[in-house]
């Protein structure tokens, strides 16, 4: 008798404590994100893969040289790296970038190109609006009409370089989304 | 100032002098019906809404917020469509029992909103055994849930409607137990009367730990009888599909839902009304509480009653969105080993209490 009333005491308390953890969330804010409404406001996070991009800078400068490293490291064919062979004067040759094709239409953002590519040419930008009206336009075209490749930095002792780098970093990231 | 009870009286009297007896009292049933029917469907949608958007708050969600201003034309929208949608006939099934098995559970729910009393003056059906007529009429749907997985020649509605009928059977004990608790207090079975009494203190302040105790037990009684909450086994859809309305197809499966929507709204009237209070305004049995009890008493008793119903639906709500289902044996532990022992030793407390201060 003792055991059965303790038995509801106790049933009505483990009751009241999970209606109480109820009415924490429902006081809480809603979670939810009203997507078209908060385009702009919402920040992701930089980690977030919308898409593949390749940062040219204001020279309309990228850092492709070519290699198809990329193209090698993607397992869906996503990625056609096509070259061109131009010439550079004492009647030597260089392998420059001609097209860079990325068809998102096929890409399951695996990542493995931007972490292979040794040149960081290309990276993930936080753009996710991908819709289109016909497949083939999900083929872009990354790097821009008329770029070229980014001149080397002449190699420099490591307590330079890393002055060098530092501002570098920042105008990528500015001129990211007008590549968008 | 704002109560209904005048308009009421003055459309009786007018009716009364302008037709002859019968006419009149033929315009006056035929006007009730009708704005019982459209209050009936007004307030499902209403309760609809409200549960969509409280079980979102609950789940941290915000619920249907795209048609219409934070989503209020949703239903309307859901309701059209459900207007639309294919009936699909059944060829194994029993057909006359199939289509009346629907309209019983709604006649059931709709003959039980009818004796409600939704404000002063205010009240369709009014005789002698007005809670025992509430207590039987609502026990019909029953016979339509069971009907309805009876004839629908399918599994899972079979093994819905036995699980519905074993508890809804069961718990009719103990909300019956609970009313009758209070009805050792109130003295009568008249709806008018028991509303009456409580003019100056509800029924829950008079005996406050018998009525407590049987105004929880009602609570959970009635909310295990309008198969929702943890008490959702008759249609389980984790194995169940959906129980006993899985054969039924648009408005047919609508006329299920608006009966199961509108008994949360009468349990929680019946509640109102046996406990606390039913249309009566809050008031303080005490002469230095004078002008506050003016100021409950000016509130009209509509939205006394509607407010008090609307808490205790959130109450369910809120418990609806809490417990996960329980077991067919656990179903049944609770009511015959824990509700009704409860309610019986209840029912002496109140005898005793009503004898000792009464």
């Amino acid at each position: 008798m003792i055991q059965y009333i303790k038995d509801i005491l106790s049933g009505i308390k483990n009751l009241l404590l999970g209606m109480k953890i109820t009415m924490i969330n429902f006081i809480r804010k809603p979670i939810t994100e009203c997507y078209p409404e908060n385009r702009g406001v919402k920040v992701y996070s930089p980690r977030f893969r919308g898409e593949l991009i390749m940062p040219h800078n204001a020279n309309n400068e990228h850092k492709c040289t070519g290699c198809g490293i990329c193209q090698m490291n993607c397992p869906n064919g996503t990625i056609t790296v096509k070259t061109k062979q131009v010439e550079i004067g004492d009647g030597k040759t260089k392998k420059v970038l001609d097209q860079y094709l990325y068809d998102l239409g096929s890409c399951t953002f695996c990542g493995l190109c931007t972490m292979g590519c040794p040149q960081k040419a290309i990276v993930w930008s936080n753009n996710f609006e991908h819709s289109v009206y016909r497949r083939e336009k999900l083929v872009n075209q990354l790097n821009r009409e008329g770029s070229k490749q980014e001149e080397k930095k002449p190699v420099t002792p490591p307590t330079v370089e890393k002055k060098v780098e530092a501002p570098k970093a920042e105008e990528t990231k500015d001129v990211n989304p007008n590549n968008q | 100032m704002l109560e209904l009870d005048n308009l009421v009286s003055n459309v009786h009297t007018g009716l009364m002098e302008a037709l002859p007896h019968w006419a009149a009292l033929t315009i006056e049933y035929i006007l009730i019906g009708v704005l019982m029917l459209a209050l009936y469907c007004v307030l499902a949608l209403i309760l609809i809404f409200l549960e969509r958007k409280i079980c979102a708050r609950f789940q941290c969600r915000l619920g249907p917020n795209r048609v219409g201003p934070w989503g209020s034309l949703q239903l309307i929208a859901d309701m059209v469509k459900i207007l639309l949608k294919e009936i699909v006939k059944i060829s194994k099934s029993d057909k006359i029992l199939f289509f009346t098995a629907l309209f019983l559970a709604l006649i059931g729910s709709l003959c039980t909103f009818g004796a409600l009393q939704f404000g002063k003056g205010l009240a369709g059906i009014d005789f002698n055994v007005g809670i025992f007529y509430v207590l039987a009429i609502s026990s019909l749907g029953v016979v339509g849930i069971l009907l309805a997985g009876w004839s629908s020649n399918n599994k899972y509605t079979l093994i819905g409607a036995m699980r519905s009928g074993a508890q809804l059977i069961s718990y009719e004990l103990s909300a019956g137990l609970s009313i009758l608790t209070m009805m050792i207090l109130a003295g009568s079975l008249n709806i008018s009367d028991i509303i009456n009494g409580q003019a100056h203190s509800w029924y829950i302040f008079q005996a406050p730990l018998p009525a407590l105790v049987a105004f929880i037990i009602y609570l959970i009684a009635g909310h295990a009888e309008t198969n929702r909450g943890p008490f959702d086994l008759p249609e389980a859809e984790s194995e169940l599909t959906a129980g006993y309305h899985t054969e039924y197809s648009g408005i047919q499966y609508g006329m299920f839902y608006l009966a199961e929507y509108l008994n949360m709204f009468i349990i929680a009237g019946i509640a109102t009304t046996v406990f606390l209070g039913g249309w009566q305004p809050f008031q303080i049995n005490a002469d230095w509480a004078a002008g506050f009890n003016g100021v409950m008493s000016y509130i009209p008793s509509y939205i006394w009653f509607f407010g008090k119903a609307f808490m205790l639906v959130l109450l369910s709500l809120w418990v609806r969105w809490t417990f996960p289902r329980l077991r067919i044996d656990q179903l049944l532990h609770l009511e015959w080993k824990i509700l009704m022992p409860i309610s019986l030793v209840n029912m002496l407390v109140m005898a005793v209490w009503v004898v000792l201060f009464f």
